[in-house]
């Protein structure tokens, strides 16, 4: 059987440590929330993986279902789901970001 | 009461479900004016800001999700972009304390 799209989203967050679904890229986000997100992350300084579900309606719609979460974008880390803008802005203003990624044994990028 | 504005509509939801000390609903759609999912006739882009005890003891996401499933209806029906902070009473105590200085 092809695999479906909630098989393909799993194989995505085990495979990428840092997995941030988005609409547009990292280099050229094409939304202000997922922008946010994506600064947040160039910030901490982990390498990160992004999909785009423009590009994607199936994922668009398939991201939505696998996470129980309405919006984009959406963040996971070590296959576990963080948040969306808000909750990653909240997370990294308070520190707690730093906290998890460093808890899941994220190594940041050399400086 | 479908003719009512969405946000009316979000803010009865929300008392019904919340029974909020604060509820703060911005309808930020004309800003986002022209967007993929900001349709001609706005009521699209929200911002929520909720204080209620009943979000003791839940995480972020269990929070955000309840206030999601809440408003279900709204997504079903054009609702594109919710940002919501969600605080308990204590939290939000603490945060009006600590920006209270000077």
């Amino acid at each position: 059987m092809a695999d479906t799209i909630q098989q393909r989203i799993q194989n995505q967050i085990d495979a990428n440590p840092v997995m941030l679904f988005m609409k547009g890229d990292a280099m050229f986000p094409q939304c202000g929330f997922s922008a946010r997100v994506v600064q947040i992350l160039n910030h901490s300084g982990v390498p990160f993986t992004t999909a785009n579900v423009l590009e994607d309606p199936e994922l668009r719609d398939g991201i939505k279902s696998f996470s129980n979460w309405p919006t984009i974008p959406q963040l996971y880390v070590k296959g576990e789901f963080v948040g969306g803008c808000d909750i990653v802005t909240e997370m990294f203003q308070s520190g707690e970001l730093e906290t998890l990624l460093a808890d899941k044994g994220i190594a940041t990028k050399a400086a | 009461m479908t003719d009512l504005r969405r946000s009316d509509r979000m803010d009865e939801t929300l008392r019904a479900a919340f029974a909020p000390e604060v509820l703060v609903i911005i309808d930020d759609s004309a800003r986002h004016a022209g967007h993929a999912g900001a349709g001609p006739a706005g009521e699209t882009h929200y911002d929520v800001t909720i204080v209620s005890a009943r979000f003791e003891g839940m995480s972020r996401v269990a929070r955000s999700r309840l206030v999601h499933e809440v408003l279900a209806d709204e997504f079903t029906t054009g609702l594109h972009a919710l940002a919501l902070a969600l605080r308990t009473p204590d939290e939000a105590r603490r945060l009006t304390a600590a920006g209270a200085g000077a």
